[in-house]
């Protein structure tokens, strides 16, 4: 995983709640195994019905063609589990998602793959998107994972919270797996106890 | 200390604690169907990692599979590469696969239980977000990302914060024609999209405890579409008895052994949740969703609902669902006219929903310019239904009879609806284009599906069958 240390990027708001991952990326008609995910963030809103780029739809804005940090509302990535509504993030390089809250598995999802999911308390959050508004593009914000703030045009810093363990994960770029697999004693040893208390958690077999 | 059945299970699958405080949990069942399989089969073989517990993997091809007859790989050519890699990795990692043609191929969250291959207490996980649905037989599922479905295969565990606890506790007679369906729709209503973020979910109350166990996981499945992270009801003597005989569980003496333990999975007197709902369901008619999300419901003698009526954080998502709907305020939601209706899906596609459809459609016809479709949850319900006859009664009104998979749910296979339609479904999500672009999903019951596609408007099922419509 690609570590997260500091994200300098234009910020861009998407002013809704419940952002859902069929509206992030749409499991799109004609896809492949190899799919460009960059091609998929957003792809139908996006889009006009003619099929022509929508220049109301705030990524297509000039000023926001390039945003690598969003700004949203409540429970973003609601829906599907599918990893392709963080893969295309990264794709676009957006490396930060600062948000009311977020949905349980997109978060995980985030974590996963070296995108920062900030949460700010409503209050602070609607200020930060009122402050995006305002500066349009006009400067890009700094977010800084190892001192937790925001920094940039139109304000002040702003401290951001985020669990010391998840924080670690993100900086060091932590191989999930490797990370598991140190305590692969301790799963077999499970698995032994198991076999013993509970035998048929153990087996999965067709009796026929 | 009074503990939830939550706990103990989270207890008793508890391998450890990570370096970064992560509880992992160790996964019983993992299923992997071909949408996100080969993602994760093309990381491990990079990565040079095995599949630790291939035998304890199964996997299934539902999400891009077509439902006509005949079908094969090329049938709906988007989904041919998919399934063949979902071929190859399984082969080559020797996993069981219910492959295309395979007679007890399905939608994962059908199939598993219905085999037996989730069981009371068991973890279970599924890169799917509909996985909780085999929380009906008692089993705690977990939805997850192909990132985190790799990491499984190479560990068989999660690596997860615990979460919250919930009850919800559902009390009242069901009345006539009202189902788990409805019953979702209206608690996920009461709570929002995301009322259960951060929770697992524990369905009690006399509710739950009348229902047949294929509708505890038509329940369980719509929990994510309140933002659960797991939900489950503990199981219970209808539970045991429908699980009895299923081929991949515990047989002879194990079973009984097996029995003895999961009679003890309930939650104790007393434990204590995070939160507790409750919602009465004795009063509660048919319900359907008119807008974009899944919490914008109504019974089905209501009305779009004004939003002057609303608190302002659901306001706002109701005036851009007015329009992508095409509906007005104040709009009695019975009459609408539809185009399409489908019955299927994870929430919705086992045999008694396919009965309870088929009650009402015997004898009637689908209205004239109606699509309607009935698309089973796995092979092994399509063909029971045959024997019961249920195919003609669907074909001799007019349904196209589908073969088994996800299909108009997410339109991964090809089926959806044309721009602009009007779709009563018994799929889990009425979000914006899902079902195909501009097509404006209701979410309803197998009844109310199978009413609105007799009478051609959105109906309600008590009044087609009473006569009076």
């Amino acid at each position: 995983m690609q570590p997260f240390t500091r994200h300098t990027a234009i910020a861009a708001p998407l002013l809704k709640d419940d952002i859902n991952t069929d509206q992030i990326a749409p499991i799109r008609h004609s896809r492949s195994l190899k799919e460009d995910y960059k091609i998929t963030l957003f792809y139908r809103a996006r889009q006009r019905d003619d099929g022509s780029e929508d220049p109301e739809f705030v990524l297509n804005k000039p000023q926001f063609r390039n945003a690598g940090i969003l700004v949203t509302g409540h429970n973003f990535g609601a829906g599907s589990s599918r990893e392709s509504a963080v893969w295309s993030m990264i794709a676009n390089d957006i490396r930060v998602i600062v948000a009311k809250s977020f949905a349980d598995i997109y978060r995980e999802n985030c974590l996963q793959n070296g995108l920062l999911p900030i949460v700010l308390d409503p209050e602070e959050a609607e200020a930060f998107i009122a402050r995006v508004v305002r500066v349009n593009g006009e400067g890009p914000f700094t977010v800084d994972l190892v001192t937790q703030r925001i920094s940039g045009p139109g304000g002040a810093d702003i401290a951001f919270d985020i669990a010391a363990a998840d924080r670690m994960r993100l900086i060091e770029g932590l191989d999930d797996i490797g990370l598991t697999l140190k305590q692969m004693d301790d799963i077999v040893h499970w698995e032994q106890r198991a076999a013993a208390a509970q035998p048929w958690l153990q087996t999965a077999k067709d009796s026929r | 200390m009074p503990r939830t059945l939550f706990d103990k299970i989270w207890d008793s699958h508890l391998v450890g604690q990570r370096a970064d405080d992560r509880d992992l949990l160790y996964i019983d069942r993992h299923v992997l169907h071909e949408l996100h399989a080969h993602h994760a089969f093309t990381a491990l073989e990079k990565q040079g990692r095995a599949i630790h517990r291939p035998d304890l993997t199964f996997a299934v091809q539902d999400h891009t599979v077509a439902t006509k007859a005949g079908r094969d790989d090329n049938t709906n050519p988007t989904g041919t590469a998919f399934l063949r890699a979902m071929r190859d990795g399984t082969r080559k990692n020797g996993i069981r696969l219910f492959d295309i043609d395979d007679p007890e191929q399905g939608i994962s969250h059908v199939v598993a239980p219905e085999l037996g291959i989730v069981l009371p207490g068991a973890t279970h996980a599924v890169p799917d977000s509909h996985a909780s649905t085999v929380g009906g037989v008692g089993a705690l599922a977990f939805g997850c990302g192909t990132s985190e479905m790799t990491h499984i295969l190479a560990t068989q565990v999660m690596a997860l914060k615990r979460p919250k606890r919930m009850r919800a506790r559902l009390d009242g007679r069901l009345g006539a024609h009202v189902s788990a369906k409805d019953v979702a729709l209206r608690l996920i209503a009461e709570l929002g999209v995301a009322g259960g973020r951060g929770y697992v979910v524990e369905y009690a109350g006399s509710a739950v405890r009348a229902m047949p166990i294929e509708q505890r996981m038509t329940l369980c499945n719509l929990n994510i579409e309140m933002g659960g992270r797991s939900g489950f009801v503990a199981p219970d003597d209808a539970t045991f008895a429908w699980l009895a005989g299923r081929p991949y569980l515990p047989q002879g003496a194990m079973w009984d052994r097996a029995l003895d333990h999961w009679r003890l999975l309930t939650t104790d007197d007393d434990a204590a949740f995070d939160r507790e709902v409750t919602l009465d369901c004795g009063a509660l008619e048919p319900q359907i969703t008119w807008g974009t999300d899944p919490s914008q419901v109504v019974g089905i003698s209501g009305r779009v609902p004004e939003p002057a009526a609303m608190d302002s954080s659901r306001r706002a998502a109701a005036e851009g669902a007015f329009a992508y709907m095409g509906l007005e305020p104040g709009t009695p939601l019975a009459g609408l006219p539809v185009d399409r209706v489908f019955i299927g899906s994870c929430t919705n596609s086992r045999l008694p929903d396919l009965e309870v459809a088929a009650a009402v459609v015997r004898g009637r016809r689908v209205a004239d310019g109606v699509v309607a479709m009935v698309v089973p949850g796995s092979s092994t319900v399509k063909r029971e239904a045959e024997a019961a006859g249920l195919d003609r009664v669907f074909r001799d009104a007019g349904f196209f009879w589908g073969e088994s998979g996800c299909s108009m749910c997410a339109g991964g296979n090809g089926d959806r609806g044309e721009p602009g339609e009007r779709c009563v479904s018994t799929t889990n999500r009425n979000f914006e284009n899902r079902q195909g672009p501009k097509v404006r999903t209701h979410l309803a019951s197998p009844a109310t599906a199978a009413a609105t596609a007799i009478a051609g408007r959105i109906a309600d099922v008590r009044q087609l069958l009473s006569g009076a419509a």
